[in-house]
């Protein structure tokens, strides 16, 4: 995720080391995949057909296993990625009422995840594994426990602050 | 010899792999959906479930047999089971069964009759949804049961791997890459995923419409050209036994239909020997490209021209039968049949679903007017002859039309796998004395997958390979590639067992019914008079009175064609270095061909000199997949102009002289 601002060029050449990396075997699609998803936030089709060719793989085989795990993605994903736990630890700590929060804020229209400006994709989590902290919400890995919807309606006005800021 | 018990029964257990093979040898016939004794063993549909003597409950075909073992397949159980797993995939699956392509020929259907299933329990969850009309084979997903049948056809034994499963659990699909559509990937249209089918979800696009409107448009003359292995599979439909010669009802059932003429394309088939045969004795006289790949396959071309472009050149130039047919008819049926050239209208009947595809290459055609209008599949004239309530039974048997309508029988073995590798060698043969009577070259023949042989002829030893399955084709070229063999004369046929076998022929499309009608083939061929192309009166009267001799300038016009490399998927460019109003747009192609070849190398030192260079908002660097300009690889388009073998050092130089051009 650190990756996020790489340029065209400075991705394209990530993919290639990638694919170097995991020698072009055909069994290490799992992980290259993964890799290429931290550097382009999602795994775009002209880049998948890249890792098929690479990889000596049907197109069809690389979309077969990008789309069976829930954690590829193949839709662009914003700059921070939001994971708010509904797990029945977190939902009964009233996880509901973050994830409200954060939609009113984002301005996401039901089944929408992600902001038109690519800046935040909003993800529902059926466990984080961090039950003793619920409810929890991570940002772009980094953990709040105990969360509250003032509080992570904060964090994300000042991240989306950093991004205006950054702009001027 | 080991044995085992099926209900109560002893069987002998002979190498088999399965319990199912043993048990369908004690005549029962465990329904299944997932298991092809030619394909991988997958275990998915559980149809074939079945229950030991401690009550254990197994998949038959993925369970191998033991000697001692006790096996029920009827247990009150298992009956239970069948049922209960048979409505399950009936509630995932659109049942609009009285106006399904498939209706009549649907192995769910059947399954589902047979099991009296009278009602399913559970509610329907699959309804019509958008259906991919390709250009031979129709894809509707509202029907897919997840057998996986046509993911392991394409894949095991076509080695195009265009269909693969996505998604996961309820959500899963058989779907191409990025769920394109099938015209929009590497599909080679040979039909043997709809022939493994079980169900209507993938199935032949149907073109008997377009031809009932031409045949009643009192303004054209319809004619019709007749595959060989049309003949041996036809009267299967109408519950005759498969390998049944069937040509004399065929011509007659196509007559009362309305067919102003009937001819047969075993008549081009002894042209296109006639012009192979010239093609590859001038190529082995003058040293050209060897070996000489056939060309009458139109998946196999298809897949050549997208899957191994620096082969296109050993291709035989020579049209398919279907293609000569159509512009030889083009060309002097109008005079003889005294119709003007636009109000010809030209039907194919084929065995073969890739034909429709091959009669839409504009190659085939001219000034945009193709040569063959439209092509029916055994499948789709059997259900014309259906429609018009002819009654196979008390149809005559009836000849072909003459001129186009006489062949011998090596035009009539093009049908079958090594066929035209065979028809070509009894022309060589021929051609070494000028006398030798036809000989049959048994070593082309047989259903094995690859058949080698070498042959004498003269002081000449010819080298010869026949493959069916375009896997075994991969793997041919693969060790020609790598120097462990090598060959004059291969022939490649996409479907098992070649055009018996095509993907259009009539269901079940299985290994037995193909070697019957292979051995149909043979019988017509054993029975024939003439048996050599040279032979066919009306071959050699074509030839004195219009096109020359073989190889002449009319003969190349007319019965010959040109490949062309072509992309396997179509999709986006990948950014590289995007700027957007740049007045250079470079691409580099890293399609397989490119990217073997070194396009990456290529690729960074493009990216590198742009950015070391005073003017790289001046230039848009992408990668593209495949620019179709394979054979000179690696590829690179500035602007509109092409470069190819481009090296890291040639782009670096590319990219400095253009910017001193830009200051």
């Amino acid at each position: 995720m650190a990756n996020a601002e790489l340029s065209c060029g400075r991705r394209f050449l990530s993919v290639n080391e990638i694919l170097e990396r995991h020698q072009h075997r055909p069994e290490r699609l799992v992980a290259v995949l993964q890799e290429v998803q931290e550097v382009y936030r999602y795994l775009p089709e002209e880049v998948l057909q890249y890792v098929a060719t690479g990889m000596g793989l049907s197109p069809a085989k690389v979309f077969g296993v990008a789309t069976f795990y829930e954690n590829f993605s193949l839709e662009p994903k914003g700059k921070f990625v939001i994971r708010c736990c509904d797990g029945t630890a977190c939902h009964v700590h009233s996880s509901e009422a973050i994830l409200t929060a954060i939609r009113e804020r984002l301005g996401l229209a039901e089944g929408q995840t992600t902001t038109p400006d690519l800046m935040f994709t909003l993800e529902t989590v059926a466990c984080l594994g961090a039950c003793a902290l619920a409810p929890v919400v991570t940002i772009n890995g980094e953990v709040y426990g105990e969360a509250t919807p003032d509080e992570i309606v904060a964090i994300i006005d000042q991240l989306a602050g950093g991004k205006e800021h950054g702009e001027n | 010899m080991a044995t085992m018990i099926v209900n109560g029964r002893e069987i002998e257990i002979n190498g088999e792999k399965n319990i199912l093979e043993v048990i369908r040898k004690a005549g029962i016939d465990l329904p299944t959906f997932c298991y092809h004794s030619e394909l991988s063993v997958y275990g998915a549909c559980r149809m074939c479930m079945v229950e030991d003597d401690k009550g254990r409950l197994y998949a038959a075909c993925v369970q191998p047999p033991a000697a001692g073992m006790k096996i029920y397949t009827n247990t009150e159980r298992l009956l239970h089971h069948r049922r209960m797993i048979l409505e399950l995939i009936l509630s995932n699956h659109n049942r609009d069964c009285t106006t399904c392509e498939k209706n009549g020929s649907c192995r769910l259907q059947e399954l589902a009759l047979r099991l009296g299933i009278r009602d399913v329990r559970f509610t329907q969850k699959k309804t019509a949804g958008s259906v991919d009309v390709g250009p031979a084979l129709v894809h509707d997903q509202s029907k897919c049961i997840l057998c996986g049948d046509c993911v392991r056809m394409c894949d095991e034994i076509q080695g195009v791997g265009v269909l693969g499963f996505a998604y996961r659990g309820s959500q899963m699909t058989v779907v191409p890459a990025f769920g394109k559509k099938m015209s929009e990937v590497a599909c080679v249209n040979c039909g043997q995923c709809a022939a493994v089918c079980p169900t209507g979800a993938l199935t032949v696009k149907s073109d008997v419409d377009r031809v009932w409107t031409a045949l009643h448009d009192k303004s054209k003359k319809v004619v019709v050209q007749v595959a060989p292995a049309v003949r041996v599979a036809f009267s299967e439909a109408f519950d005759q036994e498969p390998g049944t010669i069937g040509t004399g009802q065929l011509v007659a059932a196509l007559r009362r239909i309305g067919f102003d003429r009937v001819y047969d394309t075993c008549f081009t088939a002894d042209l296109t020997v006639q012009e192979e045969y010239h093609e590859f004795a001038e190529r082995l006289r003058t040293d050209g490209h060897l070996p000489l790949f056939t060309s009458c396959c139109p998946a196999w071309v298809k897949f050549a021209e997208q899957f191994y472009p620096e082969y296109l050149d050993n291709i035989s130039t020579c049209r398919s039968p279907q293609g000569m047919f159509g512009a030889i008819a083009k060309a002097y049926l109008p005079k003889e049949l005294d119709v003007a050239r636009e109000d010809l209208y030209v039907v194919s009947i084929m065995p073969c679903t890739a034909k429709k595809f091959e009669a839409q290459r504009h190659e085939l055609g001219q000034n945009g007017v193709l040569d063959v209008d439209a092509v029916l599949t055994t499948q789709e004239i059997a259900q014309m002859v259906r429609e018009a309530n002819l009654n196979f039974d008390k149809l005559p048997a009836e000849a072909f039309d003459l001129p186009f309508g006489m062949a011998t029988g090596a035009g009539m073995i093009f049908g079958v796998t090594g066929g035209v590798a065979e028809a070509v060698l009894r022309t060589a043969a021929r051609a070494v004395d000028g006398k030798t009577p036809p000989v049959e070259f048994k070593a082309v023949r047989g259903l094995e997958s690859l058949k080698e042989a070498a042959i004498k002829l003269g002081d000449q030893e010819i080298k010869v390979a026949v493959v069916h399955g375009l896997s075994q084709a991969k793997a041919l070229i693969e060790a020609i590639k790598k120097g462990e063999c090598s060959y004059h004369l291969v022939e490649v046929m996409a479907c098992p067992g070649g055009c018996v076998g095509g993907g259009g022929q009539p269901l079940p499309n299985n290994a037995e019914h193909r070697e019957l009608r292979a051995q149909g083939l043979y019988n017509i061929d054993q029975q024939r008079e003439l048996r050599c192309s040279d032979d066919n009166p009306m071959i050699e009267r074509l030839y004195r009175q219009y096109l020359g001799q073989p190889g002449s300038e009319k003969a190349e016009e007319l019965l010959h064609t040109t490949y062309a490399s072509r992309r396997r998927i179509s999709g986006e460019e990948v950014a590289v270095e995007p700027a957007k109003d740049a007045k250079t747009k470079i691409r580099v192609c890293v399609g397989t061909s490119c990217y073997l070849k070194g396009a990456y190398d290529v690729l960074k030192s493009f990216q590198e000199s742009i950015k070391e260079c005073a003017c790289s908002e001046e230039f848009d660097l992408g990668a593209t997949f495949c620019l179709e300009h394979c054979n000179g690889g690696p590829n690179v388009q500035i602007n509109d102009e092409y470069f190819g073998e481009m090296t890291p050092s040639k782009a670096r130089e590319l990219v400095q002289k253009l910017a001193v051009e830009r200051d």
